[in-house]
């Protein structure tokens, strides 16, 4: 693969440049602020209680939310990207041009992927500098949380380069990207849980840490657990976590291969 | 330099069951202007697309600038070649300025020559306006701004002056005239045949996804062999006399028409001149249109 870093640059500098422009950047980042700060201040209310309640049960919360809100907003941001210059006509003259489909595919991912990151780090930056003044402590524990929110956006910019890859036309992307919303975010854990029960722990809770994996939300959900007693609450398991999973790193590279996977299986399909 | 600029050999391209292009041969000499004319589905834009390397051909091969156009040199290739697709698609939410600035360096030109570009197809005006509020025309000038950034050696035009006002189209072919004298291979398509009749050196007709005749319009004429027509001024007696005797038709009231054959053309001009009443004649060729109609309709 013949690859000229100049003519992803420029590719991902007209993304990126898009974004910042039709203020996409400035919204994403106002709304993760406040949801993030509206959690924080008033996600006990229900208790009777209002006000900032400690970093720890705050990303508890916040983890919920980005589960659900970040696939969403990047399977919004990227469903288009490949798709919507083909059915605009703008790719045949791209193509045209000295550059590679390899090129056109890993600017264009690069320059939402930091469109998305850019946003998300404004956002939940902004929140963080509130919750450190308030005395919020475990800033590592928040950056760490900021981290695995920005590697699950870059999956699901990557699920969604792909669909854009793999549809014929906007309309069929938007509603592959639904569906991959639903399966992961939904109807996964439902089945998992669902096939755990119907199988009655006849040794098929082993399995299930492992099959886990296969959703990067579970991933990023796990990341964000600080003990494996959490882990098994979480899922309501009374099952051994193996250790080795509750490893960062193992964990970050098991997302890393799903920004790596989606990609190459688009650059397989655009050739 | 000598080797042909373009040079296809038995270019072959199906999708599906459908044959688009059947064993399509061609060279275009350096320097050369090229159209390229056909009915819709004749099979143009797959060729086109093929010599750009945007698809393969299923047989065949294809070298432009004496390199074939999808190889490993590839982008030194296409950085010599301009093009201008039909139907050009810009993005609305750049200026005219920052769109050419983008196609300038992925196509490695200098900054400096997208002013100039927008300059030479009249855009300047409009540098800082968005694409969006673009007309028509002025967007595919802007296209053809493109299309020249990093001075190319080859363009490829598909029908260039669609959409084109006739000032729009004159300023055209006076860009495309100056770029024949810096040596640049120019192909084009269009519908309008009456246009480009002047303005090539050579044209292919193609039918079916073959090239039913290539050559010079004159060549072209000739092998069609159509009639000629001569116009003939003449006062209201002669006009009856040469309907009645020598089968004219009627123009107006001072003229009549005579189809003759290319053979006959100076016979029945002499015959033409010694009528009384005969005052002016004029010789119209067959327009580049009856060609194309008398190729297209060939059987193949």
């Amino acid at each position: 693969m013949n690859i000229v870093l100049r003519q992803i640059t420029a590719i991902a500098g007209k993304e990126f440049r898009d974004r910042v422009r039709n203020r996409w950047v400035w919204v994403i980042a106002t709304v993760f602020a406040g949801f993030a700060l509206a959690i924080a201040y008033f996600g006990a209310a229900s208790e009777g209680q209002v006000g900032f309640r400690g970093i720890d049960v705050t990303i508890a919360s916040l983890v919920s939310l980005v589960t659900y809100l970040i696939p969403l907003i990047a399977l919004v941001l990227g469903f288009d990207v490949i798709v919507g210059e083909r059915e605009r006509g703008t790719m045949e003259l791209l193509l045209a041009l000295p550059v590679t489909r390899g090129e056109v595919l890993v600017g264009k991912f690069v320059g939402l992927a930091a469109t998305l990151t850019v946003a998300t780090v404004l956002g939940f930056g902004l929140a963080g500098a509130v919750f450190l003044t308030a005395g919020g402590d475990a800033l590592f524990h928040y950056a760490g949380f900021v981290a695995s929110a920005i590697l699950l956006g870059l999956v699901f910019l990557a699920i969604a380069v792909l669909l854009s890859v793999l549809a014929s036309d906007r309309a069929r992307a938007s509603g592959y990207a639904v569906g991959a919303w639903f399966l992961f975010v939904i109807v996964f854990d439902l089945v998992l849980l669902g096939g755990l029960i119907a199988l009655g722990g006849s040794g098929a809770g082993d399995a299930l840490p492992w099959l886990l994996l296969a959703n990067p939300t579970d991933v990023f959900r796990i990341l964000n657990v600080f003990s494996l007693d959490q882990v098994s609450a979480l899922y309501g398991l009374a099952t051994v976590f193996p250790p080795a999973l509750a490893n960062p790193v193992v964990l970050g590279g098991v997302m890393a291969g799903w920004i790596a996977a989606p990609l190459a299986l688009a650059y397989w399909r655009f050739k | 330099m000598n080797a042909p600029a373009i040079e296809l050999a038995g270019v072959t391209k199906r999708f599906g069951e459908v044959e688009a292009v059947r064993g399509v041969s061609l060279a275009v000499a350096p320097g050369r202007t090229f159209g390229l004319i056909g009915h819709n589905g004749a099979g143009k834009s797959t060729l086109f697309r093929m010599m750009l390397g945007l698809i393969a051909p299923d047989a065949g091969t294809l070298r432009l600038l004496g390199e074939p156009s999808d190889g490993a040199r590839f982008r030194e290739v296409r950085q010599q070649i301009g093009y201008l697709p039909e139907h050009v698609a810009l993005y609305d939410n750049l200026s005219g300025l920052e769109t050419l600035r983008f196609y300038a360096k992925l196509r490695g030109a200098p900054r400096a020559e997208c002013d100039a570009a927008l300059e030479r197809v009249g855009l300047a005006h409009a540098a800082m306006r968005k694409v969006r509020g673009y007309s028509k025309g002025m967007r595919q000038r802007l296209g053809f701004a493109q299309a020249l950034l990093g001075k190319p050696k080859l363009l490829f035009l598909d029908e260039p002056t669609n959409g084109l006002d006739p000032q729009a189209i004159h300023d055209f072919y006076r860009v495309i005239a100056e770029l024949k004298a810096e040596g640049v291979t120019v192909v084009l398509t269009s519908h309008i045949l009456a246009e480009i009749e002047q303005r090539v050196d050579e044209v292919a007709i193609l039918r079916e996804g073959r090239i039913v005749a290539q050559g010079s319009v004159a060549e072209l004429r000739e092998r069609a062999d159509l009639p000629v027509r001569l116009v003939v001024r003449v006062t209201a007696e002669a006009r009856e006399r040469l309907i009645a005797n020598l089968g004219a038709s009627a123009e107006d009231a001072a003229h009549v028409a005579l189809s003759v054959n290319r053979g006959d053309k100076l016979a029945r001009i002499a015959q033409l001149a010694a009528e009384p009443g005969v005052s002016d004649l004029r010789l119209v060729d067959p327009s580049l249109e009856a060609v194309f109609l008398e190729h297209s309709q060939e059987a193949v």
